[in-house]
């Protein structure tokens, strides 16, 4: 077994055994730093409603995931097709991109009633940008010889999108896909936040504030560290799908 | 007959890579291009297959001779083949862009993989290939669809010694046995001589044609060593050295 691969684990025990230590000894008070303990405590106190929210936010993040990769598949395939629809589509993608989406937030959960809509609106609105950069890139970077091919032997326009250019893409769009899935988890709880001041409150976000108000800290600390578990596993998850997708085709990752 | 006439091709970074080529290609002819790196083969070929237009200058085509999509083969210089696709299926491409099914072909594809010796790999992707092995991915691909015209970018430069050899006289006795049309990209002079019936010799920057030289009718492996081959060798390097800068 590679011995790197456990230095990440082994240095966050490490960390966590440093940080009990110090709060302990230096009688810092749990409402302002507690330690692993207590905050393992916390989570056990009240672990159905911290993972009930978890399934909430990730229920968010699921579904602005699959969004944002059929919109920036749909988008990178018009802006692959010609040249007027890129020209017309890549500034509108970078302004969405650049626009804080804490800023957008307001106003996308007036106009969207539903609220987990809402929110998926926002999430999305983080996530698709690398999917479809990512998708757009791979879709332009189809080896010109293969077109040649492809024309040679008088394929359709639709022959070679789906034949030769979405394939060719694939690996593009998977590693494009494990950017978006921590962006739309990142957006969704954003979004959250926001909306919690409307009434919203059942995500991971609800409870951080919730915990905040009433100086409940170790709570805080647990609903955070469910938050970047989540982000981890997420991240992991789909380098693993990424993985076995292109084993089974046959290619190799970005 | 397919024919250039004046061909000029000028890219938009201002490189002139052919400049006045006038080229005349008998129906069944097995022309060999000759020429040092970058005068201008690739693009040649290109223009022949008509995935390139001229700048100045036409590609001719005998009334109706100019072959329909599919009747050109292609062996680019580089073996491009689907990664994700097997030998079987790469080799099937141009057959499945002309409609036909997988289950029909898979006969045929297994007979001319195995011309190529590549029996046993029928199923393994490109990345399970070594680079000659690909090369001949790349050349069953070309030669599936039957071509009247099969272009061939330095088809064989990848190969060993011994498959060289062989694909040689493969490619030498389908060409006389079909009838085909064969314009072959090369380096080797040795190659040339053997495949030719008719060598092109061309020089660089801008690419135009030197000199065109008439093949040997009859070239089979037992005349390798010949001594009509062994002139026209020294004919050919005498050429290319005449093309050298004297300093
Ligand atoms: N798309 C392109 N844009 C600009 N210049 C090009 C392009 N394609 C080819 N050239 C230039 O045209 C010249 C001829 O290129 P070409 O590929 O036809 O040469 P070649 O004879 O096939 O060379 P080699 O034997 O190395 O394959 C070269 O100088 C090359 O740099
Ligand atoms: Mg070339």
């Amino acid at each position: 077994m590679n011995s790197e691969r456990w230095a990440p684990i082994l240095f966050g025990i490490v960390g966590l055994m440093i940080w009990q230590g110090a709060v302990i000894f230096l009688h810092v008070p749990a409402y302002v730093l507690p330690g692993p303990i207590a905050i393992i405590q916390a989570f056990f106190a009240d672990w159905q409603s911290l993972l009930l929210s978890l399934v909430a936010t990730l229920a968010i993040a699921a579904a602005s995931l699959f969004a944002a990769a059929l919109l920036g598949i749909i988008l990178a395939l018009g802006m692959a097709a010609s040249r007027w629809a890129r020209a017309a589509i890549q500034p509108w993608a970078v302004v969405l991109q650049v626009t804080p989406v804490v800023a957008l937030a307001p106003l996308i959960i007036i106009w969207v009633h539903q609220q987990f809509l809402a929110l998926v609106v926002c999430a999305t609105i983080v996530g698709f940008f690398p999917v479809l950069s990512y998708t757009a890139a791979g879709l332009a970077a189809t080896p010109p010889a293969l077109l040649d091919l492809f024309r040679l032997n008088g394929a359709s326009r639709w022959q070679i999108v789906f034949w030769l250019r979405l394939p060719s893409a694939l690996p593009y769009f998977l590693a494009g896909l494990r950017i978006a899935g921590t962006l739309a988890l990142v957006g969704a709880v954003v979004a959250e936040f926001v909306a919690s001041s409307g009434g919203f409150a059942s995500g991971l976000a609800g409870r951080i504030l919730e915990a905040g108000y009433r100086l409940e800290i170790p709570r805080m600390f647990a609903a955070l560290a469910l938050l970047a578990l989540a982000g981890i596993a997420i991240y992991a998850a789909l380098g693993a799908f990424e993985r076995a997708i292109l084993k089974r085709v046959g290619a190799t990752s970005l | 007959m397919l024919a250039a006439r004046g061909v000029t091709r000028r890219f938009d970074d201002g490189t002139v890579a052919l400049k006045g080529v006038d080229l005349t290609i008998a129906d069944g002819a097995f022309v060999v291009l000759l020429g040092p790196s970058g005068c201008g083969k690739s693009t040649l070929l290109r223009l022949l297959a008509g995935l390139d237009q001229p700048d100045d200058g036409r590609i001719i085509w005998d009334a109706g001779a100019k072959p329909r999509s599919g009747e050109i083969g292609f062996v680019f210089q580089d073996a491009t083949l689907l990664p994700w696709a097997d030998a079987t299926e790469n080799v099937f491409l141009p057959l499945r862009l002309a409609g036909r099914s997988l289950s029909d072909s898979r006969a045929e594809i297994t007979e001319l993989l195995a011309k190529l010796g590549l029996t046993g790999f029928e199923r393994t992707k490109p990345a399970g290939l070594s680079g000659g092995m690909r090369m001949r991915v790349s050349i069953a691909r070309a030669m599936i669809g039957r071509p009247r015209l099969l272009l061939m970018d330095e088809p064989f430069a990848a190969l060993d010694e011994f498959t060289r050899h062989r694909l040689q006289n493969d490619l030498r006795t389908l060409w006389q046995e079909t009838g085909m049309t064969v314009v072959f990209v090369t380096h080797s002079i040795y190659e040339a001589a053997f495949l030719a019936s008719q060598v092109v010799i061309m020089t660089p920057r801008p690419g135009q044609i030197a000199t065109i030289r008439p093949g040997i009718e009859q070239t089979i492996e037992s005349r390798r060593t010949d001594p009509e081959m062994v002139a026209l060798v020294g004919a050919i390097s005498a050429d290319v050295a005449r093309m050298m800068p004297t300093s």
